[in-house]
């Protein structure tokens, strides 16, 4: 023990309890009451840490392996069986979990999106009734038999017309919420959004240059291929332009970067659309979105829909990991570009499939996940999935509203989105208002 | 410390160049293990990135060589279990709770998509129970004051369980009372696990009277190194800092720092 001089502490003279910070977990563990106090405090966090090791989770490392090993291995040998003085008494801290996804949350937001789908189905302009529905649904169920009493045409009405337009609204709805999360996440910036690196602009004009150049039907029917090849491609020019301008890739770098491409894509575009104008009503009714496509859209996004979310939801501890910024996550050990790469990949990917189907749908992709951040909790790991469950119900809801206000007619999706989400929005922003923000 | 492994700590010929600029060359830093040394000199003589260097933020020239092991060969993650590093101003995300916070500094334990075990789990609340932070565990980071922040931020630097830490300046905007708390929980961690300390320290009396050793840069070289009564004497203050100040020899032999007014002396 070396023979360090007690000077005076302070922290001692405050509490009480802090003499015995060292000791606090010493009398669980008699068997070394004679090791020095404050190895004790450590040996036991590096007991704790060779237990892990042990389980062969983590590949253990020499340098740490070493540590707080104490007099010898033979008594970190003996340690094994002994019973751990946490595991005896666990800690309060331990045991309080904030920042995770609870059970109950993930069952509200289901059964939210559930709700919303079955508004979506039940109402419309045709008058079917809600029985009758239910139980075709139930009928298309393995072993299930009903007779749902409907006429063929309310059938197909329902099978062709509003269920996939319903999924195709909660996918919309999910992915651009889920990259909207990313997003913010990766830039660490409340105001991005999944359009924020040239997304948007790159599939508007890669949707303006089809509809004006191969014109008419048969532009209209490669629409979703060409949002989707635009929207990857906008946000890799800007990519490209953020790495080689900024120094290692920052994110400031690639904002400004972002808002370069989006001003030159957006110039571009309407350079072409000035070209045609008679085609103004078509791009104009594209970019304020749709989700009625059917199911062959469904499809056609169900592969980058499942890539996508897989992919994000499996970065939820990082993004909180980066939360603390790139110079401090690599003090961490994290390699902060190596993470924003791959989530700035899955978001606009999710973001690009959503574009693709949905055209330029705004506000869902803001809005969703700073509600569920207020509603929920800030962890990435709650605002990730709750935001996917939470933008599809809005957008379902909004579709919903949108089919049927002024029905026949139907409203563009888009505007039914900032009508009705931004006073919500307003409202939760009231309702959790807090210090400081 | 009974046959406690310390990790010294060696840096040689430390070079680095920010936009052309060079901030540092030729920085030698020796720290024994379990020993704390600060690191001082006036504003922009390149403390903070002498740190960042070592930590191995910045690119730079020269060899870290930590324990036996030369930092510059290993992973991120092999690294972050081996060096732990404090910014001067961290980023405290305002709803991250203390728990959360302090459970970042297992992440070079966690496997790339993995998720803290209960392992870690049971390390993190163990740390704050020694920090005396156990029951502000759920407490929002924002709802902190800037001691129990600084605490905070130690107990983040602890859970990663490395055997030297990095502080860069752990009392800024620290009142006088906090600073000493900050200072002597450091001081007694260093002491009761064996860490090799090095935190820069603007305030020079503070430096003196809590390190073991003592490092001055000045536009971004090495000009003394020693103990503190080496190190902190007037005329080298008076030529790296342009400061006129007395030091007087404490009972200890710990030098302490004092400005001189025009009409004094």
């Amino acid at each position: 023990m070396s023979a360090e001089p007690p000077r005076a502490d302070p922290l001692c003279a405050d509490s009480p309890r802090s003499d015995g910070v060292h000791h606090d977990l010493e009398p669980a563990d008699p068997a070394r009451g004679d090791s020095a106090r404050g190895d004790s405090a450590r040996a036991d966090l590096a007991g704790a840490d060779r237990v892990r090791a042990d389980a062969g989770r983590a590949e253990a490392v020499e340098v740490v392996d070493q540590e707080g090993d104490g007099p010898g291995s033979s008594r970190s040998d003996a340690r094994r069986s002994e019973a751990r003085p946490s595991e005896a008494r666990p800690s309060e801290a331990a045991r309080s979990r904030p920042g995770r996804l609870r059970t109950v949350t993930l069952l509200v937001a289901v059964a939210l999106l559930l709700a919303s789908m079955a508004v979506g189905l039940l109402v419309g302009a045709a008058d079917i009734s809600p029985k009758g529905i239910l139980f075709a649904l139930l009928d298309r169920l393995p072993f299930v038999h009903l007779d749902s009493g409907l006429a063929p045409v309310d059938q197909g009405l329902l099978f062709q017309l509003r269920l996939p337009r319903v999924l195709l609204a909660a996918l919309v709805g999910g992915l651009l919420a889920i990259a909207g999360a990313g997003y913010q996440g990766v830039f660490r910036n409340p105001l991005a959004d999944p359009y924020l690196l040239g997304a948007a602009a790159g599939a508007g004009l890669s949707v303006t240059l089809v509809v004006v150049f191969l014109g008419g039907d048969a532009g209209v029917a490669i629409v979703p291929v060409a949002a989707f090849v635009g929207a990857v491609g906008g946000v890799l020019l800007a990519y490209a332009v953020g790495n080689t301008a900024g120094r290692g890739g920052g994110t400031a770098t690639l904002v400004l970067a972002g808002v370069a491409v989006t001003s030159f894509l957006t110039a571009i575009q309407t350079f072409a659309q000035q070209l045609k104008l008679e085609e103004l009503q078509r791009i104009y009714s594209w970019i304020l979105g749709d989700v009625g496509g059917g199911w062959e859209q469904v499809w056609m996004i169900a592969p980058y829909v499942v890539v996508s979310t897989v992919v994000l939801l499996l970065h939820g501890r990082l993004l909180d990991v980066l939360s603390v910024g790139d110079e401090e996550a690599a003090g961490l050990g994290l390699r902060a570009g190596r993470v924003r790469f791959v989530v700035l990949l899955a978001a606009s990917l999710a973001t690009a499939a959503a574009v693709a189907v949905g055209g330029l749908i705004a506000f869902v992709g803001i809005v969703v996940p700073h509600v569920v951040r207020r509603l929920a909790g800030w962890s990435y790991r709650i605002v990730l999935p709750i935001s996917f469950l939470g933008g599809g119900a809005f957008l379902v809801l909004a579709d919903t509203v949108a089919r049927t206000i002024l029905a026949p007619a139907e409203l563009p999706i888009g505007v039914v989105t900032a009508f009705v989400g931004a006073p919500f929005f307003v409202a939760v922003l009231r309702m959790t208002r807090r210090v400081g923000t | 410390m009974s046959g406690r492994r310390t990790y010294p700590l060696e840096v040689t010929d430390l070079g680095v160049r920010l936009d052309g600029r060079e901030v540092l060359s030729g920085a030698a830093v020796s720290a024994a293990g379990g020993e704390w040394l600060a690191v001082v000199g006036p504003n922009g003589a390149g403390k903070s990135t002498l740190l960042k260097a070592m930590m191995g933020l910045l690119p730079h020239t020269g060899e870290v060589v930590a324990g036996g092991v030369r930092v510059r060969d290993l992973k991120p993650r092999e690294r972050a279990r081996l060096i732990a590093y404090a910014p001067q101003s961290p980023s405290l995300p305002p709803d991250m709770t203390v728990f959360d916070y302090t459970l970042l500094g297992r992440t070079p334990y966690i496997p790339y998509l993995g998720r803290e075990s209960a392992a870690d789990r049971e390390i993190a609340g163990a740390v704050l129970e020694r920090l005396d932070l156990a029951g502000f565990a759920a407490r929002p980071l924002a709802h902190m004051s800037g001691g129990e922040r600084q605490r905070v931020v130690l107990a983040r630097a602890l859970a990663q369980q490395a055997p030297v830490l990095l502080l860069d300046e752990p009392t800024t905007a620290l009142d006088l009372g906090h600073q000493q708390q900050v200072l002597e929980l450091v001081d007694r961690l260093r002491a009761g696990d064996g860490l090799t300390v090095v935190t820069t320290l603007h305030d020079l009396s503070l430096a003196g009277q809590y390190a073991d050793a003592l490092l001055l840069l000045a536009d971004g070289r090495v000009v003394a190194s020693g103990p503190p009564a080496q190190v902190l004497t007037e005329p080298l203050l008076a030529r790296h800092f342009g400061a006129r100040v007395r030091v007087d020899a404490e009972e200890d032999g710990r030098p302490l720092v004092r400005l001189l007014r025009p009409d004094d002396r």
